[in-house]
């Protein structure tokens, strides 16, 4: 999957989760970027994001994400 | 596809496309026109919802409540939550899906992992709160299970440990919080020591879960807590489908994340339930429903309904499910586009049908669309259009009854009939609390009260009808053995109802108690059969404030806090009966005033002027509408038509 149509199926994700038709996700960003987007939160977004994917996360995977850039990596590597 | 059905609830139909605008919409608010939210809420939410679906619509229902719109006419109910997993992502799932069965949910969740403090403490949060029913969502890592397998002893005294625990639990609950406990079966892990031996060895967790699981149903049933068989839920899904080693690890999730609509969606059909909104009714089609084919071309030779043929096996499964709804109290129609003659010729003449024309309460097969139909038959059996679901093959006829008719349930269904059954069972319309002897002939009471309907509109005189019907009618105060019967018609009667007040069991024997109340449970016969309980009332002494004409410091007025009757018994003169009966208990406890109350709602606008139609005098209005009646002791009016008798007053009267 290029990039590209990976970001874009992202920011689906982020705005179905997060209720916000207007998050636009780079590779920078962050919890403290988006509104709502607390523990409970990130859980929801995880599994949202593997459905979405088709990917199944580990418990390691999700812990260290630090941006979304890397969480973008990480559906690269599951796939 | 099944896994489909349970996850997706599949019995529902897909979410419109634009979805969260629709919700947005419903924020909108137009200070000019205030309109009641509860039906587009409960039209958004009757849809297969994913969880981020049912978050936002949560989200749309508590901004509402918070903005003070009104949610009418959907039923409030409060309820706590407490548990050893996470919980709060429970909440606004739960809201949405109670919307779905009719209930403007507000949730609470207790503090994390904090079963017994929130329960056995009178000032924690939950039992500060003035809540309605509480859901123990304790699984079995909640619970002291410790035992060595093969040691019996252990396992019995485990057990009895994690009974004692739930007791606990659900009684600080009821006694400081003063709420209804909802108790969960346990699911058990999949994860087995031995394999097959795990049930027959004492101490395995198996086999510790299923004996408690027993002990608990048994319990729960003789009590007022609310069963929730998350259990059957959980092994419906699969064992190792509903616990998620990952998730719990992640974020302490009691069962995976998947299931959480599903579980919602249980939860919200027991909080139907209670606020009397299951449904009552089951409307089927026939042809390609009952049967494969169509009666009018294939002929009674053509359709397929035998055994050994794999479709007709399929309907044939659906006739099954039919039954055994109506032998539980649910009442069957057909609506069905043929000739009458033609769509009742299977019933009469093939062979293996299982249903026959008898039971049914109500026929209607013609040519009209089945909107007006389905509104012919609400109509013939006295019952709200909420009160129907409506099962058809065709999915063009699906979606004209839901447009025409959206408070009517129409599951959807696969495209193969042999999951109608499963299908129709999966959507949970039915759900019920209790179930008790008249519960059995009630789908019997519907057909003699249509039949009845149908005679007096050839009966001409009424008086020589009533006179024909020979009705016996016996009075009683509430007891222990009418109580759940009379429970039950409090929470559900809706038209009938002067001022709608819901009281739960606990709440009944509290009122019994006090001797100045005055209740009064109803039976009827008549040449038809036995109608049951047909009426409930409740009178208490009236308090100074609310009645500022009494002079006296003892009461010498009665307030009418209840007064429901089965809409099956209207226009036979019962009201001017049981209205005789009070009047006559009233004036033999010295006292001379009793004032009724009228509270409308949605539902009941039928009883508008049921005080007036008795001759009370009117005392006043409210500006939303409720009115105050009275009428004096002293004229006692006693109706013709009815023999009556008495069972349980220490007094006794005129005959």
């Amino acid at each position: 999957m290029v990039e590209q149509e990976i970001y874009a199926k992202l920011n689906e994700v982020f705005r179905d989760v997060f209720d916000d038709d207007e998050v636009i996700v780079k590779p920078e960003t962050t919890a403290a970027d988006v509104d709502g987007w607390d523990s409970l939160a990130h859980i929801r977004l995880m599994l949202t994001v593997e459905k979405a994917f088709g990917v199944k996360f580990a418990a390691a995977d999700i812990a260290g994400l630090k941006n979304v850039g890397e969480l973008a990596n990480l559906i690269e590597t599951r796939r | 596809m099944t896994d489909n059905l349970y996850t997706a609830l599949g019995w529902l139909p897909s979410p419109p496309t634009d979805f969260a605008a629709q919700c947005r919409a419903l924020a909108q608010t137009d200070s000019n026109n205030p309109v009641d939210l509860g039906k587009p809420i409960r039209r958004l939410a009757s849809r297969s919802l994913d969880e981020n679906q049912l978050i936002r619509l949560g989200k749309t229902i508590v901004a509402a409540r918070r903005d003070g719109r009104s949610l009418a006419p959907l039923t409030p109910l409060r309820l706590g939550i407490i548990g050893n997993g996470t919980l709060d992502h429970l909440v606004l799932p739960l809201i949405a899906s109670a919307a779905r069965h009719g209930v403007a949910l507000d949730c609470v969740v207790g503090h994390y992992d904090q079963v017994l403090q929130e329960a056995l403490d009178p000032v924690s949060e939950i039992n500060s709160t003035k809540l309605d029913a509480v859901l123990i969502a304790v699984d079995y890592r909640g619970l002291p299970l410790v035992a060595e397998p093969g040691n019996a002893e252990q396992a019995q005294a485990s057990v009895e440990a994690a009974l004692r625990f739930l007791d606990t639990v659900a009684n600080g609950i009821r006694q400081h919080g003063n709420a209804l406990p909802i108790v969960q079966t346990l699911a058990p892990p999949p994860e087995t020591l031995f394999g097959s031996r795990d049930a027959a060895v004492p101490g395995t967790t198996r086999s510790l879960v299923e004996r408690i699981n027993d002990e608990l149903v048994r319990r729960v049933a003789t009590s007022d807590s609310i069963l929730f068989d998350v259990n059957a839920l959980a092994q419906t899904v699969g064992l190792a489908n509903w616990h998620s080693p990952s998730q719990w690890n992640l974020a302490k999730y009691p069962f995976a994340d998947t299931y959480l609509p599903l579980y919602a969606e249980h939860v919200g059909r027991l909080l139907g339930a209670a606020r009397g909104k299951s449904r009552r009714v089951l409307i089927l089609d026939l042809d390609n429903t009952l049967w494969g084919g169509v009666i009018g071309d294939d002929l009674l030779e053509g359709i397929r309904i035998a055994q050994g043929d794999a479709v007709g096996e399929a309907h044939l499964s659906v006739q099954k499910m039919a039954l055994a709804l109506r032998e539980r109290g649910v009442v069957l129609a057909v609506s069905s586009k043929n000739n009458d003659d033609t769509a009742r010729l299977p019933f009469r003449e093939h062979p293996e049908m299982l249903l026959r024309e008898h039971h049914f309460a109500v026929f209607q097969a013609n040519w009209n669309d089945k909107a007006t139909n389905i509104q012919a038959i609400a109509q013939a059996l006295s019952l709200g259009i909420e009160s129907m679901v409506f099962l058809d093959d065709n999915p063009v006829e699906r979606n004209l009854v839901r447009e025409m008719l959206p408070e009517v349930a129409v599951p959807e269904l696969p495209d193969d009939p042999s999951l109608y059954a499963r299908t129709l069972n999966a959507g949970g319309y039915f759900e019920a609390l209790a179930f008790v002897a008249e519960d059995k002939q009630r789908a019997a009471f519907y057909q003699d009260n249509a039949r009845r309907i149908a005679l007096q509109s050839q009966a001409g005189d009424l008086d020589a009808y009533l006179k024909s019907l020979d009705m016996h009618i016996t009075f009683a105060p509430f007891d222990d053995v009418g109580r759940t019967r009379i429970v039950q018609l409090i929470n559900k009667s809706n038209q009938f109802n002067l001022t709608t007040r819901r009281y739960t069991e606990a709440d009944i024997v509290q009122l019994e108690a006090d001797a100045d109340n005055f209740t009064l449970q109803v039976r009827l016969t008549d040449t038809f059969g036995d109608n049951g309980m047909i009426s409930v009332v409740i009178c208490r002494p009236s308090s100074p404030t609310l009645d500022n004409r009494s002079t006296s410091a003892v009461a010498d007025t009665w307030e009418i806090d209840t007064w429901l009757m089965s809409c099956r018994v209207l226009g036979r003169k019962v009201e001017d009966m049981v209205l005789c009966e009070v009047l006559a208990h009233a004036a033999r406890r010295g006292i001379e005033r009793v004032i009724g109350r009228y509270v409308p709602t949605e539902r009941n606008a039928l009883v508008k002027d049921h005080y007036a139609k008795l001759g009370f005098t009117p005392i006043g209005e409210h500006d939303d509408g409720a009115t105050v009646w009275e009428m004096s002791t002293a004229t006692p009016k006693p109706v013709e038509h009815f023999a009556v008798h008495r069972n349980g007053f220490d007094v006794t009267l005129p005959a």
